[in-house]
């Protein structure tokens, strides 16, 4: 269906609703290198118009992947909930807009329509909102997940300790562990990027997570984030693993790039379910997604970079996640260029998220050939933690020097916590001042170097 | 260290990792010296990714070593069209493509070897030489095209390259995306049958050749062991089991 606007002497025209969508979006490198963004800013308001006009049941009627050839597409509409959507069918996407805003839509309303949202519309609205809308609906929404602790209460953010190494070595993931745990993260996940992708390697490294973990009795989770068909074949050997990690797209054939479909994400949660690892909940998927990957792997099917994320979390829904993580800026200048543009994305990404449902975290990052640096990283990081983000990355000094790219840090949570007086997840949060690393309102305390963590750091052969 | 900031008492697990561990903290922000370290890091990455190739320099060490070269550049025009469009990195302009095919000659090359700024135009320069240099040394009497020495170009440049000089294979010597601790990373990538339209799994690659990583000898060596099995197989990429090689994070 085509749908029109005029401003003054201009008429334009947009054939179908991928159309739209994709010229109403922000300006970002990926829709323009797809060729698919709108050719100057008067047709991408224009194309605003003409989306806050279109009825939210539309998007139940046109497709913007085909449902014939897509199963996300078909995930999406077979599963979308009538009876939850009814408190807004009537509404236009510039009137959801002033739904979301008001006063008298709670966690509790936007909860209860969650189901009834497919992802297009959630991508439709935030295209037509500022960053500040973006920052105060997502804020209304608490989504929170458990496995050993509860995450995304309100007031609290978790932190991913995230101790890469180049080449695995134990040793070095475990000091990066140690200094994290110190530094009071760790609390979202103890998750390491492996460099290789070696079954008795990940296994070695699942291992020495879960013997850290479990031998100081932290109340947190672990994982290594591995192709989840690796995960199977360590669960099948016998290690220990707590959470699936995935790589995650909003089509068919990205997540077919990856090599994962409904069928082997399903067959993974199952048999970590089996293993029965969790003790306050059983939220156990740990999925990463980022705008950018369906063009990348050439399965973007013409529609813009910011809907195929939100239909990412379409996906991710179904597996009811611990964690959902936009690694917002990973993916190159390419796609999103400079700080402006990571940190609108970061901010779209975790409103969508957050509408459908999804434990939202942020890699709030960059790579050194990106338009970037820290200060936009502070930048995103105030915002999203205003926001209510579940968690953030804590990577040694905000250098990942496996995987090359700048992230936040353990010190970065600590300003943030300071400034907006957030805590961690409450069983982790006691464990620290059981442990001595935090007081009991969750300020560091001066580590001595007796402190039994650092005991495990002499058997590494490093400390004193 | 600064006289406010405490030393924290696991700073000799530092030893075990590159990563910025025990770096102490002012309240709970970066010591001074850790801000500093992490911006002069980020300044050096930034300016890799930035400085254009020293074309000149390049063609007077193939010179002293007796080789003939050709230059290159992609259809990407600058830097700024260079990062937003890899399409364009990927692909000669037409004046290039035009020279390469002047210089393919009936026989074909066994070898086509380029060397590329792709991300940092420093590794390239530092190591790209050493490499070759152990490299001719093991390959004896494989006949080589004229070195290209080729700017804005991304790894599949090779592809358009290789298909016009009419070479069996081609080895792109090109910069990595430059990490903090590692500005001057070169990768290798390895393509038989070269032609427009190959993806990643049509090549091989070995990456982080740098003096701290995988130095260029060594790499050379891999590099010598992959092109004679890629040779014999008549095919590169997940076809060519290489126990030699290592999987390596492909550049674009």
């Amino acid at each position: 269906m085509a749908f029109r606007h005029t401003v003054g002497q201009a008429s334009y025209v947009f054939d179908d609703l991928r159309s739209l969508l994709a010229k109403a979006s922000p300006a970002r490198a990926g829709d323009m290198l797809a060729g698919i963004a709108a050719a100057s800013e008067e047709e991408r308001v224009a194309a605003r118009w003409a989306l806050a006009d279109v009825p939210l049941g539309h998007f139940l009627d046109e497709a913007v992947v085909p449902y014939e050839s897509d199963e996300i597409t078909r995930l999406i509409l077979d599963r979308h909930d009538a009876a939850a959507f009814s408190e807004i069918a009537h509404l236009t996407v510039g009137e959801f807009r002033e739904w979301l805003l008001a006063d008298d839509v709670d966690d509790a309303r936007l909860s209860r329509v969650a189901d009834g949202l497919t992802p297009e519309m959630t991508a439709a609205v935030s295209k037509l909102m500022r960053n500040q809308d973006l920052i105060l609906v997502a804020s209304k929404r608490r989504v929170i997940t458990r496995f050993r602790n509860t995450i995304g209460l309100p007031g609290r953010l978790s932190v991913r300790l995230q101790p890469n190494h180049p080449t695995d070595d134990p040793r070095g993931v475990a000091a990066a562990i140690i200094d994290g745990l110190m530094y009071g993260c760790g609390d979202a996940v103890i998750g390491v990027n492996p460099a290789g992708d070696g079954l008795a390697a990940i296994i070695g490294l699942l291992q020495l997570c879960d013997d850290i973990r479990s031998r100081f009795d932290i109340p947190t989770q672990t994982c290594v984030l591995t192709h989840v068909t690796n995960t199977l074949r360590a669960i099948e050997a016998g290690a220990p693993v707590d959470l699936v990690f995935q790589s995650i797209g909003g089509t068919e054939a990205t997540n077919r790039s990856f090599g994962v479909d409904l069928a082997i994400l399903a067959e993974a949660q199952q048999a970590a379910q089996a293993l029965g690892r969790g003790t306050v909940g059983g939220n156990l998927m740990y999925f990463e997604t980022g705008q950018g990957s369906a063009l990348s792997a050439d399965a973007h099917h013409g529609a813009d970079q910011q809907t195929l994320e939100a239909r990412a979390y379409g996906l991710a829904r179904q597996f009811n996640p611990l964690l959902v993580n936009t690694v917002v800026g990973f993916i190159g200048p390419e796609y999103l260029y400079d700080g402006r543009e990571i940190i609108r994305a970061g901010l779209e990404d975790h409103f969508c998220g957050k509408l459908l449902g999804l434990p939202m975290g942020c890699d709030v990052c960059y790579t050194n050939h990106a338009e970037a640096d820290q200060n936009d990283m502070d930048n995103l990081l105030t915002l999203l933690a205003a926001a209510g983000v579940n968690f953030v990355m804590g990577v040694p000094g905000a250098d990942d020097i496996m995987l090359n790219y700048q992230s936040t840090s353990f010190h970065d949570a600590l300003f943030v916590r300071r400034l907006l007086g957030l805590g961690r997840a409450p069983e982790f949060e006691r464990w620290l001042e059981s442990i001595g690393i935090a007081d009991s309102s969750g300020h560091l305390l001066s580590p001595v170097p007796q402190h039994p963590l650092l005991g495990l750091g002499s058997e590494l052969g490093g400390a004193r | 260290m600064s006289r406010l900031v405490a030393r924290d008492p696991w700073f000799r697990l530092r030893d075990l990792t590159a990563a910025r561990i025990a770096i102490g903290r002012a309240g709970g922000s970066l010591p001074t010296h850790e801000l500093l370290s992490l911006s002069l890091d980020h300044a050096r990455a930034r300016d890799a990714v930035h400085h254009p190739l020293d074309v000149g320099a390049l063609q007077a060490g193939l010179g002293e070593r007796g080789l003939p070269c050709m230059t290159v550049h992609s259809a990407a025009g600058d830097r700024a069209t260079y990062l937003r469009r890899p399409d364009l990195g990927r692909r000669l302009d037409d004046a290039s493509r035009a020279r390469l095919r002047d210089a393919a000659d009936e026989r074909g090359y066994d070898l086509a070897l380029v060397f590329a700024d792709g991300l940092s135009a420093v590794a390239v320069e530092r190591h790209a030489l050493s490499v070759i240099d152990g490299l001719l040394a093991a390959l004896g009497d494989w006949r080589l095209a004229p070195v290209v020495i080729a700017e804005q170009a991304r790894v599949a440049l090779g592809d358009d390259i290789g298909s016009a000089l009419r070479a069996r294979q081609v080895v792109m010597l090109i910069g990595e995306r430059p990490g903090l601790s590692s500005p001057d990373s070169l990768g290798l990538y390895l393509t038989h049958a070269p032609r427009p339209g190959l993806s990643d799994a049509d090549r091989n690659c070995i990456s982080n050749v740098r003096p701290a990583g995988l130095v260029p000898a060594a790499a050379a060596r891999r590099l010598d062991h992959l092109l004679r099995g890629a040779r014999a197989l008549g095919a590169s990429g997940v076809a060519l089991k290489d126990d030699f090689s290592e999987i390596g994070r492909t550049l674009d």
